[in-house]
């Protein structure tokens, strides 16, 4: 597939249809404008080139070209503006149900892991066909998660999460790239993502797992003794963790915020940055205690509690899954939640 | 008529009259001059000087790009050559080119001025760039500093283990040379015009001018504390912008940013502003819509600060936070493509000759229309999530800062070499070389657009093998770029010595800089004059035949 010489890249996702369309039409439009412009300036430098005897006519301007001028560019670049802020409504925003990723950059690698519990380094596989959500953190600086052939591409910034997500739409082996640069070995931190045929995938996520991602989440919550606090009915000194991911969280300080990844992060490492209305501010924090990965564990566990009962159902589908028994599409997996 | 104030010089006289170049002799009278034309010209020897140690570096990047494997320089000197070229290249040569070197000199003379307001600010200014660039020399030869241009947190604060410090601080410098440039052009525009040269008379170049110095000024001080935060935090252990220690390296990027978006036009506007003077002197008229395109200069200075997030589409800020950047990126293309208009309107029933200075003036808006064009690609939010930090970026600013601030800087260097010198360039060979860059340009970046959208990465020294073709196309142009870089410099050294001695006046055109003597005398004017015109008073120049000017070269 990597030809000597392309002049277009593979279209492997369902946006790269979406931003190539409108890639052909900015080049149409600005082809148009280069050719207007062009001409005209050819065209007047060669027409009105110096002659002896022929004096310029003096034009002092025009008030009603100024205006046309003006404006038709404005509303042309205001459609261009809509239409691009549509495709990216539509990459930023990913939909309910996806399989979930977590990604952790660090210099120079990609580590990937899937909800299911697969690992992987620098490379991705996944699926032809299903909505695939990665939730990434970088261990040192900031990094960039590039897969050009789906067009998409995110920071991965230290300290928070950020979201993005595709849909594969064509078996193959795609490149993907860090092109935010960080440090000595940027350009050989790359890897690829592998998209295969959905039998082909259950096939390869048979095998190698330690469970999915929200039960070594679980056991992390019962070492570090987050259920001492966090238990199952009213009883704790914090809140019950159920059902609280995806809806919005009431604080001390009168604000509510979405319970979305960044804010179990949160309060994790910072639980002083937010604290929950109605609750003594006496959980500590788990800074520098935690790692990355056991972050995004207790992450996928937390979330997994968020409809009650799901974590214990999930997690023993899950753990027999075999490639037969998961039909297509709409198989809910370890710690899907919407 | 308009010959009034000038001292008419027959060409080719030889008994030299006395002129700022020849009043004071030694090396002291250089240092400590203080006058406005003495001070341009050692700004332009030291960007020059800085030109082509980031071209030298330019040249190892590109010739590391040839092969897909990194061969040529190890990984670290290459994001250290990047690094370099860019710290080189935008903050001490492009940002002081035009206005340190052209504005400096022209100003006084434009607006009929004797020097600009501070002259010992301005000598103070040039010694700031100095010093800066001392600091930056020895940084560069002591080791260098790997963060790219950028800064970016945490790495540079936490991780690079290169000289950051003094890089930040070299840069910190010499920006206020930039500030200090800035405050001496608007006092001097607003105080030192000459009894009729009305705002409305004002030539284009000092309208452009007017709007740089007023980015210069409030954007400069916001990058200094910007870099001075990031000494802090990498020195002192500061918290602010890492994430480990409590910061946040989104603030980080919006500050930079706040300046360095608006550091675009200080390094186009300049450039737009001698292309509008080339332009309607090639063309023998007064610019089309003069008023539109001096407004449109303010307008694009007073925008440019309101789009910097547009650097961030996919850095992790909100949708909503993009949205908004997105429109108001739009919103200042505008008054960009306004001045496009108005250049190609002003060729219409003109009487245009293809000087060097008009060829440059034609590259411009070849490039700069390009460049402005997928500036609208990078605009798009759907499409920079594709394109951000790759190729296609880099050949955007570079058809913006090198298509066009470098073709307008070229294209003014040759408009007014006879005023700075005293002597005629060689016309053949400066169309030679306005041809052999403009062909080079577009062979060494056009590649590159198509790079990007393949998906190649920008700072990367090694990278997949599909992509060579298209790389080896850019370093050949780039080659050829050099040697047409390379031309201009050997003929204006070669002129100075053989070149013929320049008339006033050699282009017939209008602007009271061209009233002086070439080369002016240390206080421009013999008398103040007044002016009783408008601006672009081609229509008077032309009416008397007789007048005009000797061809050059
Ligand atoms: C000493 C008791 C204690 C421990 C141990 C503790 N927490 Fe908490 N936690 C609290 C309290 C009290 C709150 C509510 C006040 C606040 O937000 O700080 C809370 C809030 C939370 C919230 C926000 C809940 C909501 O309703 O929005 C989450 C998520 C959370 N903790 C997760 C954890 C995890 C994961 C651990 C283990 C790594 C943990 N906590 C350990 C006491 C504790
Ligand atoms: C006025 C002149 C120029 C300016 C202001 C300029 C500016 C810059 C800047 C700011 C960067 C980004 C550096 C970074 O990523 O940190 C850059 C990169 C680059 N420049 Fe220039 N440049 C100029 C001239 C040139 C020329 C003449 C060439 C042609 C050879 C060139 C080739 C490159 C290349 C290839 C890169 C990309 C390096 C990489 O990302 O790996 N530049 N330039
Ligand atoms: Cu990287
Ligand atoms: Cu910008």
């Amino acid at each position: 597939m990597f030809d000597n010489f392309p002049l277009w890249p593979d279209r492997a996702s369902t946006a790269a249809g979406n931003v190539d369309a409108l890639f052909i039409f900015l080049i149409i439009v600005s082809g148009l404008m280069t050719g207007l412009i062009f001409t005209a300036v050819l065209y007047f430098a060669a027409r009105y080139r110096r002659q002896r005897g022929v004096r310029a006519e003096q034009i002092e301007g025009s008030t009603p070209l100024e205006l046309t001028w003006s404006v038709i560019p404005f509303f042309v670049f205001m459609a261009i503006f809509a239409w691009g802020a549509v495709v990216y409504f539509k990459s930023r925003t990913p939909p309910g149900d996806s399989t979930e990723v977590y990604v952790v950059a660090k210099q120079w690698m990609w580590k990937l892991e899937h909800a299911e519990g697969q690992r992987e380094i620098n490379e991705l596989h996944v699926p032809v066909g299903r909505d695939v959500k990665l939730i990434m953190t970088s261990q040192d600086v900031i990094h960039s998660f590039f897969v050009p052939a789906f067009r998409m591409k995110q920071d991965v910034v230290p300290g928070r999460y950020t979201v993005a997500w595709f849909r594969a739409t064509k078996p193959g082996t795609y490149h993907l790239f860090c092109t935010q640069y960080c440090g000595t070995q940027h350009s050989g931190m790359i890897g690829y993502v592998i998209v295969q045929e959905p039998a082909q995938y259950e096939a390869w996520m048979s095998g190698g797992s330690t469970g999915p991602l929200s039960a070594t989440g679980e056991k992390i919550f019962a070492e570090l003794g987050c259920v001492t606090c966090h238990r199952t009915d009213s009883q704790g000194r914090g809140p019950n963790l159920q059902g609280v991911f995806g809806k919005p969280v009431q604080l001390e300080d009168g604000r509510s915020v979405m319970a979305d990844e960044n804010y179990i992060r949160e309060c994790i490492l910072d639980p002083g940055a937010k604290r929950v209305k109605g609750f003594q501010p006496i959980m500590p924090t788990f800074q520098g205690l935690v790692s990355e990965e056991q972050v995004n564990a207790l992450v996928a566990y937390v979330k997994s509690l968020a409809q009650p009962g799901t974590a214990a159902a999930t997690t023993k589908t899950a753990a027999v899954v075999s490639p037969q028994d998961r039909p297509e599409p709409a198989h809910s997996t370890g710690s899907q939640v919407q | 008529m308009s010959m009034a104030t000038a001292t008419t010089q027959p060409a080719g006289q030889t008994i030299e009259r006395e002129n700022y170049l020849n009043k004071h002799y030694g090396v002291g009278s250089w240092l400590f001059t203080t006058d406005h034309k003495r001070i341009a010209l050692l700004y332009l020897l030291s960007i020059t000087f800085f030109f082509f140690i980031g071209g030298f570096f330019a040249l190892l990047i590109r010739l590391e790009l040839l092969t897909p494997a990194g061969d040529l320089v190890q990984a670290d000197t290459y994001n250290k050559l990047f690094t370099m070229h860019g710290q080189v290249m935008v903050f001490f040569f492009l940002i002081p080119s035009i206005p340190a070197v052209l504005g400096n000199f022209l100003v006084p003379m434009m607006i009929g001025a004797k020097d600009l307001a501070f002259p010992r600010i301005n000598l103070l200014s040039w010694y700031l760039y100095i010093i800066g660039g001392v600091m930056m020399l020895h940084c560069m030869l002591t080791g260098g500093v790997d963060t790219g241009w950028t800064f970016y947190v945490p790495f540079s604060t936490a991780f690079s283990n290169t000289k950051v410090i003094e890089a930040g601080l070299a840069i910190f410098v010499a920006g206020f040379s930039s500030i200090l440039t800035g405050l001496n052009f608007i006092v001097t525009i607003h105080r030192m015009r000459a009894p009729g040269m009305t705002w409305s008379r004002l030539p284009l170049f000092i309208w452009a001018h007017y709007a740089t110095s007023i980015i210069q000024i409030l954007g400069t001080p916001v990058i200094a504390i910007t870099l001075v935060l990031v000494v802090a935090e990498r020195a002192l252990h500061l918290g602010i912008f890492d994430p480990k220690l409590g910061g946040d390296p989104l603030l980080f990027q919006h500050l930079f940013w706040f300046y360095s978006h608006p550091a675009v036009y200080i390094m186009i506007l300049p450039s737009m502003g001698i292309v509008s003077e080339i332009i309607a002197c090639f063309s023998r008229k007064r610019i089309f819509g003069y008023g539109f395109v001096a407004i449109s200069s303010i307008s694009i200075a007073v925008f440019g600060f309101l789009v910097w997030a547009h650097h961030m589409f996919v850095a992790g800020i909100s949708v909503y936070a993009a949205l908004v950047f997105s429109i108001l990126s739009y919103a200042v293309a505008v008054p960009s493509a306004v001045k496009v208009f108005n250049w190609t309107a002003t060729l219409y029933k003109g009487s245009i000759r293809y000087d060097a200075p008009m060829l440059y003036a034609f590259g411009f808006l070849g490039l700069f229309t390009i460049g402005g064009l997928t500036g609208l690609f990078l605009a798009s939010l759907g499409i920079d999530m594709h394109v951000h930090d790759t190729y296609f970026v880099i050949a955007h600013f570079h058809y913006i800062m090198v298509g066009g601030a470098l073709m307008g800087y070229l294209g003014g260097m040759h408009f007014w070499w006879p005023k700075i010198s005293g002597k005629l360039y060689p016309e053949g060979w400066a169309r030679l070389a306005a041809l052999i860059v403009f062909i080079g340009f577009n062979l060494t970046f056009f590649p590159q657009f198509i790079l990007g959208y393949l998906g190649m990465p920008r700072r990367y020294y090694q990278y997949p093998p599909e992509f060579q073709v298209l790389n080896v196309l850019s370093t050949a142009g780039a080659t050829v770029l050099g040697i047409g870089y390379l031309l201009p410099m050997m003929y204006f050294l070669w002129s100075m010595r053989y070149g013929k001695p320049a008339p006033d006046n050699p282009w017939n055109a209008a602007g009271l800089e061209w009233k002086t003597s070439s080369p002016p005398t240390t206080f421009n004017f013999e008398e103040e004059p007044v002016v009783t015109w408008e601006a672009y008073n081609y229509e008077e120049l032309d009416a008397h035949p007789d007048e005009e000017a000797p061809s050059v070269g």
